[in-house]
């Protein structure tokens, strides 16, 4: 095998690891600084200038704290809880066609870890394995209120998903492929506008309203709600456990932005696009991608600083009743379309 | 019954309408709304940098005045404590020996004398039953210790410093005496 290869994967792996953490790191000082801003507040400016450093204060007192786990828990399964929710989170990052290709060393490097031709399909079943972690959390800390925000994840995450899969489902007809760089560069357009979301707003609509219940976020955070449940399914977590949990919630809100970015909004396509060339178009590109992502998370933050949460018969009754069959009459309306296109009737 | 205030609002179970049932427009709505706070000034006061401006007449922490020839105003008569809706006060009084004239200002004298900080709520009634003008409250806040027995205070904390005095011209009502 080609050995630049594997050294232009394993740096890119090791980038895209590196810059996913940094993110979610910054994304908990993020979090709170956009609350304290939607509040009329300041929020943390203590830690370095402008409260920088908050997010590294905050992981020294996670990992100063005592590592406890409850007498009556399984060890195992509530140890496995938290890395399964972590390493799924990472997982993801892998498909995800972070910019186009660079020309460097007299070769094409791709910007994307593995360009899978079944991408999007792999980000569905990794993100669906995401819910292992909570549930598997939840039931080994034998305490009602985590098995209740098990319980909670799970049935959200069986409703919500199929609505996500039947709007992917539909753009992956548009495009006529299940790879994420596909996707992305049918996107392209005339002048790097062609973007999905301004054909299929109703889906756009659908996907996002299924990102935020898929990511536990408000107003679908029903799993992990203070008021009812104290916490869900991380009740009984402390330390660094905890930390895990927590954070993969921010990897998957970074990836779930990272992923309408690519499906709805053209991806590292910008307008005139068509004027840079090369590396440029390449650093550009990228850039691009990164502020729709930053985009879509202030948008998550922006609306769980908004909305109040959910009762769970509204979850149910928005998931199954509405999205399901809008969804499904939105796939019907672009099949019959393209089919009209291909010249069937 | 006659309402209080005219936001009263007739709740009933009425069915939602389409709009209503389909949440966006309320979202967007809400979303709007704190999109707009997102430029409004913020209100925080970062405390130990900036300290807010006290109200003339707030009442913090008392003080034990002295007159004008630095003898303690307080003769311990004790309506302050019987004043006091929180209990918070007791006292010690003593007589007043010879050769102590230019301590205390009459024969009697408080020899301790204690506020617990954390009963006190601040009410000003002690203020108000002092016939002789010694105990006020002051623009000065109490600050937070570690323990509990720290906030009792004595005549140590209470009594002002002859070099230092504590202006209370601003709560002095009766202007009976001058203000040092």
């Amino acid at each position: 095998m080609d050995t630049g290869l594997i050294i232009e994967k394993s740096l890119l792996v090791l980038a895209v690891f590196g810059i996913t953490l940094l993110i979610a790191t910054y994304l908990t000082y993020f979090e709170r600084k956009v609350a304290a801003w939607l509040q009329d507040r300041i929020g943390p400016d203590r830690a370095g200038p402008f409260g920088i450093l908050q997010p590294l204060a905050d992981a020294g007192k996670m990992f100063f704290k005592e590592d406890f786990i409850p007498r009556n828990a399984d060890k195992w399964l509530f140890i496995l809880g938290p890395g399964i929710a972590m390493f799924t989170a990472l997982m993801t990052g892998a498909v995800i066609p972070w910019g186009p290709n660079i020309e460097a060393f007299g070769r094409s490097i791709s910007l994307q870890i593995a360009d899978i031709n079944i991408g999007i399909l792999f980000i569905m079943g990794v993100l669906s394995i995401g819910v292992y972690g909570i549930m598997i959390g939840g039931w080994a800390s034998n305490n009602k209120y985590s098995l209740f925000g098990a319980i909670r994840a799970s049935s959200q995450m069986i409703s919500y998903e199929l609505a996500m899969g039947i709007s992917v489902i539909t753009i992956v007809m548009m495009t006529g492929s299940l790879s994420l760089r596909d996707i992305v560069d049918g996107q392209h357009g005339s002048f790097g506008m062609g973007w999905n979301v301004f054909y299929q707003p109703v889906c756009f609509l659908v996907f996002f309203i299924t990102a935020l219940a898929e990511t536990n976020r408000a107003p679908f955070d029903l799993p992990e709600c203070e008021s009812e449940l104290i916490g869900g399914y991380h009740t009984e977590y402390g330390s660094m456990k905890l930390g895990f949990f927590l954070f993969a919630e921010y990897i998957n809100m970074f990836i779930s932005s990272a992923v309408i970015a690519a499906l709805f909004f053209g991806g590292y396509n910008f307008p005139g696009m068509d004027a840079f060339s090369g590396n440029t178009l390449a650093i550009l590109g990228t850039l691009a991608f990164f502020g729709k992502i930053v985009f879509f998370i202030f948008v998550f933050m922006w609306i769980r600083w908004t909305l109040p949460r959910f009762r769970f018969d509204q979850l149910m009754h928005l998931g199954w009743k509405s999205l399901i069959p809008i969804s499904l009459i939105n796939l019907l309306i672009t099949g019959l379309v393209i089919a009209f296109n291909e010249g069937w009737f | 019954m006659q309402s209080l205030s005219n936001k009263r609002k007739v709740v009933s179970d009425k069915k939602m309408t389409l709009a209503e049932r389909i949440y966006l427009p309320a979202v967007f709505g809400g979303m709007w709304i704190t999109f707009k706070h997102l430029f409004r000034k913020n209100n925080t006061l970062k405390y130990p940098e900036e300290q807010r401006v006290f109200a003339p007449v707030y009442r913090g922490m008392h003080v034990l005045k002295r007159d004008e020839e630095g003898r303690e105003n307080c003769t311990a008569c004790g309506l302050c404590a019987v004043a006091c809706p929180a209990e918070a006060i007791t006292m010690v009084a003593a007589e007043r020996e010879p050769g102590e004239e230019h301590l205390y200002r009459e024969e009697k004298y408080a020899e301790s004398y204690e506020i617990n900080m954390l009963r006190c709520i601040f009410c000003g009634l002690c203020e108000e039953a002092c016939p002789k003008e010694a105990i006020f409250l002051t623009d000065r806040i109490v600050p937070t210790e570690f323990e509990r027995d720290e906030f009792i205070y004595g005549k140590d904390m209470l009594v002002e410093s002859l070099d230092h005095r504590i202006d209370i011209t601003k709560r002095q009502h009766t202007g009976k005496r001058s203000a040092i």
